[in-house]
Parts: C-alpha cells; sequence; structure tokens
C-alpha cells in the first residue's frame, strides 16, 4: 500500500473501523509484550546463575574460606557468616527505632507542627538517597570520626540500618493507619492511657505490616554491597569476626564482587555460586514476608 | 526541651487524663522516647550533609571549584602531570547511562503498568505483581554479575553482533533497565489505578474504544503521578553503584559511543574507597567531592518528584 492511499482509507467509515478493530488487538497485546519481556528477562537471570552456579554448590562451598590460589577449595563461610551477623544486628537496631518512629509519627505527631512536617520530609527524602552515600556516612562517622569503630561488623550493620530505617518506618506507618479509629476510641473510653491503647490494641493489629517491612528491609540490606565497599568489609576474609567491634568482616555481596572481578575464569564461576546461596536466602525470607501478610493480616 | 514542648501540646488526640498523675508523667516519658527515635532519621541527615560538606571544602581547598565543575579530563587516581579534576565526563557518564537504562525502563515499565492496571484480569494480577516484586528484590550485585556473563557476551556480542568492550556502557545501562523496570511498573500501576473510574466509564459512554480511553483519558489523567515515578526511577539509576562498577569499566568518559566503557559518580567512589589511597589525600577527599555532587543531584530531582505528587493528590482530593 503506497503512502497516497492511507488518508483515503481513513476517511472511509468502514476501513476506520477495522482500523480500530485492530489497534484494539494489537494494543494489548504490545502491552502484553512489554510484560513478557519482564518475566523472560527474569527467568533467563535466574537461568543465567542457575547454570553456572549449581555445580559449584556444596557443603565445603559453604564451610570453606575463600581462597585466592585454589578455586576447588574455597567457598564462602566467612562471608555468609558476616551477612547472618550484619543481618542480626542491623535487625536489633532498626525493629526497635523503626517501629518508635512509626507510632511517633501516626499516633502523637502533629502534623500541623513544622518539625513533624520536616520529620516526614525527611524521611521522604532519605528513601531516595543513593546507597553509595550511606556508605560515605558511615566511614566518616562511624568507621573514623566521631565514633570511631574501625571496619567492623557493628559499623556495617549501623550503615546498612540507617539506609534501610526509611522502609520500616513508611511500611509500618501504613500498618499502623490501617488499625480502624474505633479501636483506639474504644480503648480510650474504657478509660485505657494513648500508650496503653498503642501496646494493647494497636500494635498487635499492626503486627504483620510491621513485621513484613522489617523483613522486606532486612532483605534489601544484605543484598547491598555499595555501602559496605566504602565502609571497608574484606574480601577475602580467612577468618569469621569473633565479636562485633574488633574483626575485620566479609560479606556475601562483597565476596561475589570480588570474585566477579577475578581475571580467572573459575573464580567466576564461584561468583555465581555465592549468588544461589544470597538469592536462596532472599527467597526464604520474601516467602516469610508472604506468609505473614496472608497468614496474620486482620480484615476490619 | 524540644521534646518537652511537644509533650505540653499534646498529639492530634484529646488528652483526656487530667493533670500530672504519675501516669501522665509515664505517658510523656513514653512520648518523648518515641520523638527521640524519629530524631534519628534527622540525625541521619544531618550527619550526611556534614560528612560530605567537611571534606568537600578540604577538596575545594586543594582544586578550584572551576577546575572541578568546568574541567572535561577526570583523572584524579592518576600520577604526576596526568592528574586532573574535571568532573564533567563524570557527570555526563552518570547521565548517559541513566538515558540508557530509561530508554529500556520507561516504554517496557509504562506498559507493564498499563496492561496490569486496564487490562489484566485480577487472577493475571496476582501472578504479574509478584513477579515484578521479585525482580524489584533482586540484588544489584546479581544483575552486574547478569550484564557481565550474559548481557554483554551472549546478547550483545553473540545474538546481535555488536562489536562491544567487555566493560561496555549499552550492557551496563540494559542492566540499569532492568534494574528500575519495575519501580516504573509499579508505580506508574498506582498511579492509574487512581483514577476514578467514572472517568473511563464516561468516556465509554461517549462511544471510545479501549485504547482511545486508556491512552487519551486515564493516561493523561495520572500522568503527573507516573512522571513522579519515572524522576524517582531515574533517581535511583544516577546513584546506582554496582552494576556500572561490574559491566561499566572503569573509564570517565565524556563520548557517547555506547560500546565504550562508561563509569558513573557512584562507581568511581566505590572503586577509590576500595583502593590503598592515604586518608586526607586529594584523592581520598574526591571521594567526598563526588558524593556531594551525587547527593545535590538525587536531592534536585526527588525534589521535583515530590512536586508532581503534591499536584497529583490535588486533583483527587
Amino acid at each position: 500500500m503506497s503512502v497516497a492511499e492511507v488518508p483515503v482509507a481513513r476517511a472511509v467509515v468502514r476501513g476506520a473501523s477495522r482500523g480500530a478493530r485492530v489497534r484494539e488487538i494489537i494494543f494489548p497485546a504490545s502491552l502484553m509484550l512489554c510484560i513478557a519481556f519482564a518475566m523472560l528477562t527474569l527467568v533467563v537471570l535466574l537461568l543465567d546463575v542457575a547454570v553456572d552456579g549449581l555445580p559449584v554448590l556444596s557443603w565445603n562451598f559453604l564451610t570453606s574460606f575463600p581462597s585466592q590460589v585454589f578455586p576447588e577449595r574455597s567457598g564462602i563461610q566467612s562471608a555468609l557468616v558476616g551477612t547472618l551477623l550484619l543481618m542480626v544486628v542491623c535487625a536489633v537496631f532498626i525493629v526497635p527505632v523503626g517501629t518508635a518512629s512509626a507510632i511517633y509519627l501516626e499516633e502523637y505527631a502533629d502534623g500541623n507542627r513544622w518539625w513533624n512536617r520536616l520529620i516526614e520530609v525527611n524521611i521522604q527524602n532519605l528513601a531516595a538517597v543513593p546507597s553509595i552515600v550511606y556508605g560515605i556516612l558511615g566511614l566518616a562517622f562511624l568507621v573514623r570520626g566521631p565514633l570511631e569503630l574501625g571496619r567492623v561488623v557493628l559499623a556495617g550493620a549501623l550503615t546498612l540500618g540507617l539506609l534501610v530505617l526509611p522502609v520500616v518506618i513508611i511500611v509500618g506507618r501504613e500498618a499502623i493507619r490501617a488499625v480502624p479509629n474505633s479501636i483506639r476510641e474504644g480503648s480510650m473510653a474504657l478509660g485505657a492511657t494513648l500508650w496503653q491503647t498503642i501496646w494493647k490494641q494497636i500494635l498487635p493489629g499492626a503486627l504483620p505490616g510491621i513485621a513484613t517491612g522489617i523483613i522486606l528491609a532486612l532483605s534489601r540490606a544484605i543484598g547491598e554491597t555499595a555501602p559496605l565497599i566504602v565502609v571497608g568489609a574484606a574480601a577475602f576474609a580467612r577468618f569469621n569476626p569473633n565479636d562485633l567491634t574488633s574483626d575485620p568482616f566479609s560479606a556475601l555481596p562483597i565476596q561475589i564482587l570480588a570474585w566477579i572481578q577475578d581475571p580467572q575464569e573459575e573464580f567466576r564461576t564461584l561468583a555465581a555460586g555465592a549468588i544461589l546461596v544470597l538469592l536462596i536466602l532472599l527467597l526464604f525470607m520474601n516467602a516469610g514476608a508472604i506468609y505473614l501478610r496472608n497468614r496474620y493480616e486482620q480484615k476490619w | 526541651m524540644e521534646a518537652a514542648s511537644i509533650a505540653a501540646a499534646g498529639g492530634p488526640r484529646p488528652n483526656l487524663t487530667r493533670g500530672r498523675t504519675p501516669r501522665s508523667v509515664g505517658e510523656n516519658i513514653i512520648k518523648a522516647l518515641l520523638f527521640l527515635a524519629a530524631l534519628i532519621s534527622i540525625a541521619t541527615t544531618i550527619g550526611i550533609v556534614v560528612s560530605l560538606l567537611a571534606e568537600t571544602v578540604e577538596f575545594f581547598s586543594q582544586v578550584g571549584i572551576f577546575e572541578y565543575l568546568l574541567g572535561t579530563k577526570w583523572s584524579p587516581l592518576a600520577g604526576g602531570d596526568q592528574k586532573s579534576f574535571g568532573v564533567l565526563p563524570l557527570i555526563s557518564g552518570t547521565l548517559y547511562l541513566t538515558a540508557l537504562g530509561l530508554v529500556v525502563a520507561v516504554p517496557l515499565g509504562l506498559g507493564s503498568a498499563i496492561y496490569l492496571a486496564e487490562y489484566a484480569s485480577p487472577r493475571a494480577r496476582r501472578i504479574i505483581k509478584p513477579v515484578l516484586e521479585l525482580l524489584a528484590g533482586i540484588p544489584t550485585i546479581v544483575l552486574g554479575y547478569f550484564a557481565l556473563t550474559f548481557i554483554t557476551p551472549v546478547l550483545l556480542q553473540g545474538i546481535f553482533g555488536i562489536e562491544v568492550k567487555i566493560f561496555n556502557a549499552l550492557s551496563a545501562g540494559l542492566a540499569l533497565g532492568v534494574l528500575i523496570l519495575p519501580v516504573v511498573a509499579t508505580l506508574a500501576d498506582d498511579s492509574l489505578r487512581a483514577v476514578p473510574s467514572s472517568l473511563r466509564e464516561g468516556a465509554f459512554g461517549l462511544g471510545a474504544s479501549k485504547p482511545q480511553v486508556v491512552l487519551r483519558v486515564v493516561f493523561p489523567a495520572a500522568l503527573s503521578g507516573i512522571v513522579a515515578g519515572l524522576v524517582l526511577a531515574a533517581s535511583r539509576a544516577i546513584g546506582e553503584t554496582v552494576v556500572v562498577l561490574v559491566a561499566g569499566g572503569a573509564n570517565a568518559n565524556l563520548g557517547i559511543d555506547p560500546r565504550e566503557s562508561f563509569q558513573n559518580m557512584a562507581a568511581f567512589i566505590a572503586q577509590t574507597a576500595r583502593g590503598d589511597i592515604a586518608a586526607q589525600s586529594v584523592e581520598f577527599l574526591t571521594i567526598f567531592a563526588v558524593g556531594t555532587t551525587l547527593f545535590v543531584m538525587t536531592l534536585i530531582l526527588n525534589a521535583i518528584s515530590i512536586r508532581f505528587v503534591r499536584r497529583f493528590q490535588q486533583v483527587y482530593e
């Protein structure tokens, strides 16, 4: 069909309606292609990692320390232990602080006061700050500077905690907001104080939502690489940290990065193995979050 | 002092206990403690600004501010005469990689969102939404691995036969696109679903076809929310470190050839922080100067995004 024919064809009513019908098929079809592409990417990505990584996985791989000379004797014990320690310490920090902030902002803060509005806008902004900048904060304030912790688990975990705190607060606020006002009013009418109402009525109701937020935040924290690079996690740790405040530590993303950038092909497949371990860990955490959401979420 | 004055002012709900009973004292202590926890986020921001600015000021006492902002050669780690502190190649590299990511993520993400919000059955939604969440939860180091071991050798060099270097902008840009696709899709889906169905019904009532309703009525109505999401996605891509560190290479490049190696600001910071550099040397201080530049850029983008969201909320309140 030549170019000149197109407007003529459009002018004919029947032609136009056929065009419209075609568009009603082509348009959703192209949208479906977009979705299919996104899903295909995920599948290809997982296959790419699984094909390289599955042969590496073994009990030895989990329990050996990384070697820079022998890929076949290399493992991820120190990285795995480091990641688990980071997760636990990070949780100890973000659970009370995040929940308390969410409670304050939802139940106590008067939104007309400038400092409360400042806190809200500030949390929104913090959620968009690049993770590498949190690394710089950790380096300047926790590793060196005022606290001078050194390159230790505590410094890494607090840096990751500050990074994911906005997630905990934002999700926690939504969960608290979802508890209906009638519960608050009923409790207060029976003579309970505001804190008694929060502790005995609102928190139990909001707990599944808050816990989901905490799990999501932790799964983001243990996948982060950039802040740990700047804070100074070690790439090839030959031993586990004995405590949180004196020994160097490693973490799965840091170990993966070191292996990816190794020029030897054998080490790159080790990276795939470590990625699989990280993904399996994340899968369990996310499954836990979904289970919590479905099992305990209350319909008011 | 501040905490006490808030306690006296009372919360949004009336304080029903009268006078200073032991109970009300306890309540006020709890409120003060909760307020302190909320203040940690303010302290974080102050900490970020202070840690960046202190060393950045020190950096500019050694390097001229115009040499930094307008220079076109970035080689702070080179020796002797080769040392140069022009940040433009890093900024242009950051924006270039972000643009490549957006070229992938905007059409695919918006297409996915429109399908999810306007066409998908509830059952299809229940399957697709978690897949997008799963994609959003993939750590960026994994995307870096994917770019280096699949996108570059298999997709670009193999299937498309493009002569790219091992580290190249195209691969890193595509991986950034995969990274922000779920962000674009999720936020656009939320905005589309917030459009009241009366608008759709009105358009259908006037005889419009489904594509017309979606493209000419629903999409424009959701546009400010969608744009806010796009700006957030762009700011994710601008601040991304590991994907570029792994797949983009370590070349501060002012050019536009996507087959070449490119570096962005965050990857430079990570690369420099990993090296053995003496603290307080000018090389070490570049970490903070580049960090400040990156922080200011994302702050501006976030302010734009919040403005768009505000406008969006006004429409339907």
